[in-house]
């Protein structure tokens, strides 16, 4: 995802001239260097000074530009949360906030460099935008969406690099604000958003080998969320089941759950999600994600049950 | 106009009689609230004046330059000089704080003349510092000015952008420190002694950094236009909160309250009283 966000940036800053990008000390490697060096003066370090990034992002944005701050998730999000809230938000301006290495993607570096409630502390401030591309190949759309038609504060949620692609028979184009389906069922359907789709396309595929017919619906926006999409999905089939890698409050699955009462669904309906618990091991992405309980493994099993 | 002929323009005379009406403006408008941060807006009266009326082009009205209210507190004293220019009516400041009126403590982008939200610290020069660098990729000639209170200086992001507005060489930022030396719980120098000293820390983030009475309009005036501009400019002015009312001079309770009827005569006749010297 990384590498596409950048790709992307570089091709839409070589569109506008309004498009410009300001790190802290972090920066995407690779296409970047291309960035740097055709358009040295739309690139701004401002060093390890998260406060800043936001602010100087606020300033050009005030003064016309489209800037993009980025950084790791927890350090653009976090750390200058009231700046995200006062300066961009409140202020309403078209800014996007990159939350790079979201979720608990850095597996060997503990806690702090987690961010198992960006959707939840991001998605709670007026005006702000949510969106959590599942591939390099979303990243890519997403990143020209935010930096040639978007209107107001975003944060863009990314993973890390060497994700799959996974959208290329999508049966949906991207289209920001709305659902996007990648498998039509009738019976089961799954809601996913981000890198852990990979994983619930592969539960998609055990249920379907035990004869379920499955839709796999990408939720990519969670901010504004397709409310519309959402309780048609629900109707639609007799099993609900959100998987995401986030904190139980405030993500997709409670979003999903307050659908679900107020349409007054009939459908079952399945959360998996991170617990409402730091993390205190190491291993892979994936084994960090099985110790909350975000493996198909243990899916399956609490399906089967 | 080159900056000689700006210098020789500015009338410190006429500043000393506008920021007296200033002043008396601001009181009138407290009659009608509970609290309106009356001693911080008397404070940096000069400083701000000398923005709108001697730096900004157009004296900041449609103008290439910017001027940005860090210290949001503050406010008051902008809200009167844009009612001054025409930028806000009458009838704005008369719905200061009210229902149906666009007009609250802190100032809100969107309101005619108001370039930034704020009101939390430390949050004015980070972003002057991106318009300061906006105007220069753009190709643009505005400067960007802006005043911050003393708190702010204790805030960490201000010291980010410090740093990054040096490192960026933006010789069209203007930093006005409103250097009152006081906060809500005491004097700056006693409850925070290694606050000081300000310009020195200034210098040392490479700024340009002076000190001077930040009540003296004519001194503020040639202090900034005779910059060397070469990076950016910081200029700490030694203020006093509440400054014009006797008894209002360093007192904290003035930081927000507003003065009683009887306050309200006793501060006009003072003002008057000092405008007639």
């Amino acid at each position: 995802m990384r590498n596409a966000f950048a790709e992307a940036l570089y091709e839409a800053a070589s569109q506008d001239e309004r498009v410009c990008i300001v790190v802290a000390d972090i920066s995407p490697a690779g296409p970047m260097a291309k960035f740097q060096q055709e358009h040295p003066q739309r690139f701004i370090n401002v060093g390890v000074a998260e406060q800043s990034m936001i602010g100087i992002c606020a300033g050009l944005a005030l003064k016309g530009f489209r800037p993009f701050a980025y950084t790791i998730a927890t350090f653009s999000l976090y750390r200058p949360f009231e700046m995200v809230r006062d300066d961009l938000c409140y202020q309403n301006l078209p800014v996007t906030v990159v939350g790079m290495g979201s979720g608990i993607v850095y597996s060997t570096l503990g806690g702090t460099h987690h961010t198992q409630e960006d959707i939840a502390i991001a998605s709670a401030i007026p005006n702000m935008q949510v969106l959590t591309p599942c591939d390099p190949a979303e990243t890519r759309e997403m990143t020209r969406w935010c930096a040639l038609e978007n209107k107001g504060p975003m944060y863009l949620k990314l993973g890390k690099a060497g994700e799959p692609v996974l959208t290329e028979r999508a049966l949906d184009p991207f289209a920001f604000g709305k659902l996007r389906r990648l498998r039509q069922g009738r019976d089961i359907c799954i809601l996913a958003h981000g890198a852990i789709m990979k994983m619930a396309l592969g539960i998609a595929d055990e249920l379907q080998r035990s004869g379920a017919s499955v839709s796999v619906i990408n939720v990519h926006t969670i901010k504004p969320l397709d409310r519309e999409g959402v309780a048609r999905a629900l109707k639609n089939h007799q099993t609900a089941i959100v998987i995401e890698e986030h904190a139980p409050h405030g993500g997709l699955a409670s979003r999903v759950k307050e659908i679900a009462w107020d349409e007054n669904a009939r459908c079952k309906l399945h959360a998996f999600t991170l617990k409402d618990e730091f993390i205190h091991c190491y291993g892979s992405h994936e084994d960090l994600q099985a110790a909350h309980g975000l493996s198909a493994q243990h899916i399956m099993a609490k399906l089967r049950a | 106009m080159d900056s000689a002929d700006r210098r020789n323009s500015f009338d410190a005379a006429a500043a000393r009689r506008r920021c007296t009406t200033y002043r008396k403006r601001i009181l009138d408008v407290s009659q009608q609230v509970g609290a309106l941060h009356i001693a911080a807006a008397y404070s940096c009266a000069e400083i701000v004046d000398v923005i709108y009326h001697g730096l900004m082009r157009r004296n900041g009205v449609n103008s290439p330059d910017t001027f940005l209210m860090s210290k949001g507190h503050g406010c008051m004293i902008q809200y009167v000089i844009l009612e001054h220019l025409g930028v806000l009516s009458r009838a704005d400041l008369d719905t200061y704080c009210k229902t149906g009126g666009q007009l609250g403590c802190h100032p809100d982008y969107g309101v005619p003349g108001i370039e930034a939200s704020t009101g939390s610290l430390g949050h004015g020069l980070s972003m002057a510092v991106g318009m300061a660098y906006a105007e220069r990729i753009a190709g643009r000639d505005g400067t960007i000015y802006t005043v911050l209170s003393d708190g702010e200086l204790q805030e960490g992001s201000t010291w980010e952008a410090t740093m990054m507005g040096s490192s960026l060489r933006l010789d069209n930022l203007v930093m006005f420190v409103d250097n009152n030396d006081f906060q809500s719980l005491g004097r700056t120098s006693v409850t925070h002694p290694s606050f000081y000293p300000v310009a020195e820390k200034l210098r040392a983030f490479g700024w340009e950094a002076v000190e001077i009475d930040g009540h003296d309009a004519g001194a503020i005036f040639d202090a900034v236009t005779g910059r060397r501009g070469d990076k950016p400019f910081a200029l700490v002015g030694k203020t006093t909160k509440g400054k014009g009312v006797s008894y209002m001079e360093n007192v904290p309770i003035w930081h927000y309250r507003s003065p009683s009827r009887e306050e309200y005569e006793i501060a006009m006749r003072e003002l008057d009283q000092a405008a007639a010297k």
